[in-house]
């Protein structure tokens, strides 16, 4: 029976894994559900964002409250990750504190491991405060519905759960090793749960109960927390990377112009052209529409910052719509999509393939009315910390209502009827286009 | 400001002459036809006279970008623009092109080349800075000295092509007191007029961005508010009628010119 521990260890360690491979297959499944990628072209310069931006947190530190926490969390949680290494080892060999040979190096670890727990904790107890009672502005905009804030306060106190568990076990440890308790191998510093040895008790087999219990409850927690991901706005800790590496690197203002329109346009303006000309190329080409009504018409990339999105609501806090009350929020954009995706996904699920379900992104969660009140100013993807662009899917959707339903707004369709027929937005006779040159002031 | 009567040349006309432009002036649809921004195509006019470039306008071939067909969803229209002008503009032979609206220079910049209109794409700030740097253009104060002026980024200036500081070095050329708003360069509000705003009503919302952003340029007390597009002055010019306030929105180009009393 003394391995029982071990097998234990091992199985919810396996159970976590299998599970958390599966919501990443299907992560990637419903990514891929989006249409393809503009090529992506200049793969240095893609990886040098990764590393400034979505690594170095060089937009998240813009607003330096915000961002310094946050830096502060993001290294508590990828250093004392390291620490995790030794726990699964642990777990699975029957060791306790299996790197303790390496003697100081392995001290001072666990010291910045303890440093940087107190850290994450006081952060973390900091973005609670902002969120619930100095209640920043941008957590509480209509979009901030009971999942989203339970959501972002579920893993405050996670993270808080886990910081104390780590400081309460390295507590109850010490106090073994000076105890010389059997199987607790001397070795670590405890700069941070040192204070906390007096609050635990003296005997042995009560401390050893403490000490495995956080331990036990750590290593669950963070299993837990990994499956948690897929369904949380917490996904963000791993599709940062992706997110920005597929970002675009273009000047902000320079929309794509699209082939399948390039195509037709330049028959259309091509004196030389057949019109009666057979253009199919003899294979079954692809029946493409314009633009995107549900999540099938929008880019791959679109899709992903979906998913990556952390409704943090900078770009929400920024935009010109949002702050003049109109209904368009762009962080709104990136949840319905979200939302609609998941929908999709649990369709296909549930039938194997994707079953029209009569329902679409645009109308049954994008309105119109969202759509039509962008500027195009670029202050969302500006904001954003990953450079997700909410402004690419407004751009899609509008374009499915001019190209494919024609529902422009009337005067926008007024505007685009007098460039088609005098070549300006406005009603002037295109053979006065220089008069201005021969008034007098 | 004086009257204008300076020769504004065609193309067409150069062409016909034989002669080709130092550089290629693109009035925009708001510069040749809105009553506002027409005194911004003279100021700028007079500048490029008075730095003695040698210039061309198209005039009657010049066809809107395409820029607010799409931005509101159109890529048919704004293809087929892109194209009608890229071909007049190859057919000139056209290699560099001064423009002072923000839109017309973003998809003149980067739009147009990937449809096979490759040229030296200037904002009017841009080459005004240039003129300067060559010493074709001497800038002094005279009636702006001392003036307190705050500088409204337009969207497609800035954030979309990253041009914060070449107006800032011209203002402050000016001998005036630059005051900046809280929000400015990459975090600058959008006037309201972006993305084809300009051409119909606003959704329904409790106030009207242009109105936001004027608030926000009158906050730091200017005399002058100072834009760089067409679309940005005629929204805060109603922002600061509406305000009821007697701040001028100017042009920089309209702030050059009137400078140099030209």
């Amino acid at each position: 029976m003394q391995y029982i521990d071990n097998i234990i260890f091992f199985l919810i360690l396996a159970v976590s894994i299998v599970f958390f491979v599966k919501n990443i297959k299907k992560l990637s499944r419903n990514i891929n559900l989006g249409v393809k990628n503009p090529q992506m072209d200049n793969k240095n310069l893609r990886w040098k964002r990764v590393l400034k931006i979505a690594l170095g947190q060089s937009e998240m530190v813009k607003r330096p409250i915000s961002g310094a926490l946050h830096v502060v969390v993001y290294l508590g949680f990828v250093i004392i990750n390291i620490e995790v290494l030794e726990i699964m080892t642990d777990g699975l060999l029957g060791t306790h504190r299996v790197f303790a040979p390496l003697g100081a190096v392995y001290n001072i670890g666990i010291a910045s491991f303890e440093i940087l727990a107190f850290l994450v904790l006081v952060s973390v107890i900091v973005f609670w405060i902002r969120r619930n009672i100095i209640r920043v502005k941008r957590f509480w905009n209509k979009e901030m519905t009971s999942w989203p804030k339970n959501d972002a306060n579920f893993i405050l106190y996670t993270e808080m759960v886990l910081m104390i568990l780590f400081l309460i076990m390295n507590a109850a440890d010490s106090k073994l090793q000076l105890l010389g308790a059997e199987h607790y191998t001397i070795g670590g510093s405890f700069p941070i749960s040192q204070y906390l040895t007096g609050l635990l008790p003296s005997d042995i087999s009560s401390l050893i109960m403490i000490e495995r219990g956080a331990w036990w409850f750590h290593i669950i927690g963070i299993m837990a927390f990994l499956n948690y991901l897929y369904y949380s706005k917490h996904l963000h800790i791993l599709l940062a990377f992706p997110t920005t590496f597929y970002s675009k690197i273009e000047a902000r203002g320079q929309f794509e112009n699209l082939e399948s329109v390039t195509k037709e346009v330049k028959m259309m303006m091509d004196p030389d052209a057949d019109p009666y000309a057979d253009t199919s190329s003899g294979e079954e080409e692809e029946i493409s529409s314009f633009g995107a009504k549900d999540i099938f018409g929008l880019e791959k990339r679109q899709l992903l910052g979906a998913y990556a999105c952390t409704e943090c609501g900078r770009c929400t806090s920024v935009c010109p719509a949002s702050i003049t009350g109109k209904e368009l929020s762009p962080r709104a954009i990136m949840m319905k999509t979200r939302d609609r995706l998941e929908e999709v996904s649990k369709n296909i699920d549930k039938n194997g393939e994707y079953k029209d379900d009569g329902k679409m992104l645009l109308n049954d969660y994008i309105k119109p009315e969202e759509l039509w009140a962008c500027t195009t100013c670029n202050a969302c993807t500006q904001a954003c910390p990953i450079q997700i662009d909410p402004l690419g899917i407004i751009m899609k959707m509008r374009q499915y209502l001019v190209m494919e339903e024609s529902a422009a707004p009337q005067e926008l369709n007024s505007m685009m009827t007098n460039i088609e027929n005098n070549g300006a937005p406005w009603q002037f006779n295109q053979a006065d286009k220089l008069n201005w040159a021969k008034e007098d002031n | 400001m004086s009257d204008f009567n300076i020769k504004v040349p065609t193309m067409a006309e150069y062409i016909a002459e034989g002669k080709q432009p130092e550089v290629l002036f693109w009035v925009g649809c708001a510069g040749s036809f809105d009553d506002r921004a027409k005194k911004i195509t003279k100021a700028f006019v007079k500048i490029l006279h008075e730095a003695k470039v040698d210039f061309a306008v198209l005039g009657a071939e010049e066809n809107c970008t395409g820029d607010p067909a799409k931005r509101a969803g159109n890529e048919f229209l704004f293809q087929m623009q892109a194209m009608g002008n890229i071909e007049v503009l190859n057919g000139y032979d056209i290699k560099k092109i001064v423009t002072a609206c923000p839109h017309c220079f973003n998809t003149l910049k980067n739009e147009y080349p990937s449809l096979g209109g490759n040229y030296n794409v200037m904002h009017h700030t841009e080459l005004i800075k240039q003129l300067i740097s060559e010493k074709r253009l001497t800038v002094e104060g005279g009636t702006f000295k001392g003036k307190k002026i705050t500088f409204h980024d337009p969207c497609y200036l800035g954030r979309a092509n990253n041009i914060y500081e070449v107006p800032r070095e011209i203002i402050s050329k000016l001998e005036v007191e630059l005051v900046e708003m809280k929000k400015c360069k990459t975090n600058g509000l959008c006037c309201g007029a972006g993305g084809a705003q300009m051409f119909k009503d606003a959704e329904k919302g409790d106030k009207e961005i242009n109105i936001q952003r004027t608030e926000e340029a009158l906050e730091t007390e200017p005399e002058i508010i100072a834009t760089a597009c067409p679309f940005c002055n005629t929204m805060m010019t109603d922002g600061i009628k509406i305000k009821e306030k007697d701040v001028e929105v100017l042009d920089i180009a309209e702030i050059i010119a009137n400078a140099k009393d030209l």
